[in-house]
């Protein structure tokens, strides 16, 4: 009985059973591994020789804040919002509205403040809107989001270096890290999070290949 | 902290918490009544009032937002009634309760401030936030068809 077990049980110690934890980038680097709410520093991933290698992993972790629901789920592919982790869509309905604050009478700043309400358990920042349909991150893998960041054309005309400054600074994004309520923040700190997006453009702004994972 | 907010065209300066809910603020400091307390999280839309004619859930905004700006209740749409959708509201009999039906109004008259001719999916989508537990849902929409000048049932 304890034979016919025991391959299992090495497959569970090497996948690690010491709790949950966020593997990095599957290659040849290994990554020091971390808990699913932290983010790794660029630090971290000096170990990585190759300038391009590295900065595809780095937009890796970063996109373990960008694919979280906390972000995600404003920046649907389509004409509602999602909430809760398991991003179900906007109750009450609510829709996108010509210029992505919703429609009269159910503005997004109809009910989003520009802090939480945390008695009434409603969310918010200031300009709370949902993200244009170019930025559309719903669905998308690592690779399609790292891609339409760069592009100018779909992330508002920004730089690199514009693109830098509001995820390290804006205080919509950063609102992931402190949504209030019962809501599950985003890995890390925006501050930290800034530091990978900045090393990410820095090392070339390379986007991982398309069947890359966090 | 002192607000100063202009409420249905009259200045008034409250002494209030800043964070209190405007809807506090206006029913309990002020005495206006007509919005009600519905869900308190902004799910209903009993208490939908205009802040410089964008309509907000006064039970989830914090009246520091309304200092310097207008507010607009039920009581100060038209005070002796005569607006279009309240006119149209007593014609058709839309209230049955009648508990979220200020809320109600209020909204659809920014919808129709900012589309006086709304088609049916633009009054749903504006009116989307504002349950009415008696589901007097059709009457609503007749009646905001009604106010805008349009037949009361055509799609």
């Amino acid at each position: 009985m304890h034979q016919r077990l025991l391959p299992f049980a090495v497959a569970f110690v090497f996948a690690g059973c010491g709790g949950p934890t966020a593997d990095g980038p599957k290659g040849p680097t290994a990554l020091r591994k971390v808990a699913p709410n932290e983010l790794r520093a660029p630090s971290d991933f000096t170990s990585i020789a190759d300038t391009r290698e590295r900065s595809r992993a780095l937009f890796l972790e970063a996109s373990r804040v960008i694919t979280h629901p906390r972000c995600v789920n404003c920046h649907p592919n389509g004409d509602i919002p999602h909430q809760g982790m398991n991003m179900q869509l906007h109750d009450p309905p609510a829709v996108r509205g010509p210029e992505n604050h919703g429609v009269v009478g159910m503005e997004c700043t109809s009910c989003h403040q520009d802090k939480n309400q945390e008695l009434a358990r409603v969310p918010g920042a200031p300009h709370w809107a949902l993200a244009p349909i170019s930025m559309a991150w719903v669905g998308k893998s690592p690779r399609d989001i790292c891609e339409q960041i760069k592009d100018p054309k779909r992330n508002g005309g920004k730089t690199l270096a514009q693109i830098v400054e509001h995820n390290a600074h804006d205080e919509l994004v950063g609102w992931g890290w402190h949504p209030g309520a019962d809501r599950e923040p985003v890995p890390g700190t925006q501050e930290q999070f800034g530091a990978i997006v900045a090393a990410w453009a820095e090392s070339g702004a390379e986007c991982p290949a398309e069947g890359a994972r966090p | 902290m002192s607000v100063r907010i202009r409420v249905n065209g009259v200045e008034k300066t409250l002494d209030v918490d800043p964070e209190m809910p405007l809807l506090w603020a206006l029913r309990d400091v002020l005495g206006l009544t007509g919005t009600k307390y519905g869900c308190g999280q902004a799910l209903c839309g009993a208490c939908a009032v205009h802040l410089d004619g964008q309509v907000v859930r006064a039970c989830v905004t914090p009246v520091r937002r309304a200092d310097g700006h207008s507010v607009t209740t039920i009581e100060g749409l038209a005070p002796d009634g005569s607006h279009p959708l309240q006119r149209a509201w007593v014609e058709l009999g839309v209230p049955q309760c009648g508990f979220c039906q200020a809320g109600q109004i209020m909204t659809a008259a920014a919808l129709l401030k900012a589309k006086p001719k709304p088609s049916d999916d633009e009054i749903d989508q504006s009116m989307a936030g504002n349950l009415c537990r008696c589901g007097a849902y059709p009457r609503i929409r007749a009646a905001i068809r009604k106010a805008a000048g349009m037949p009361e049932g055509e799609r």
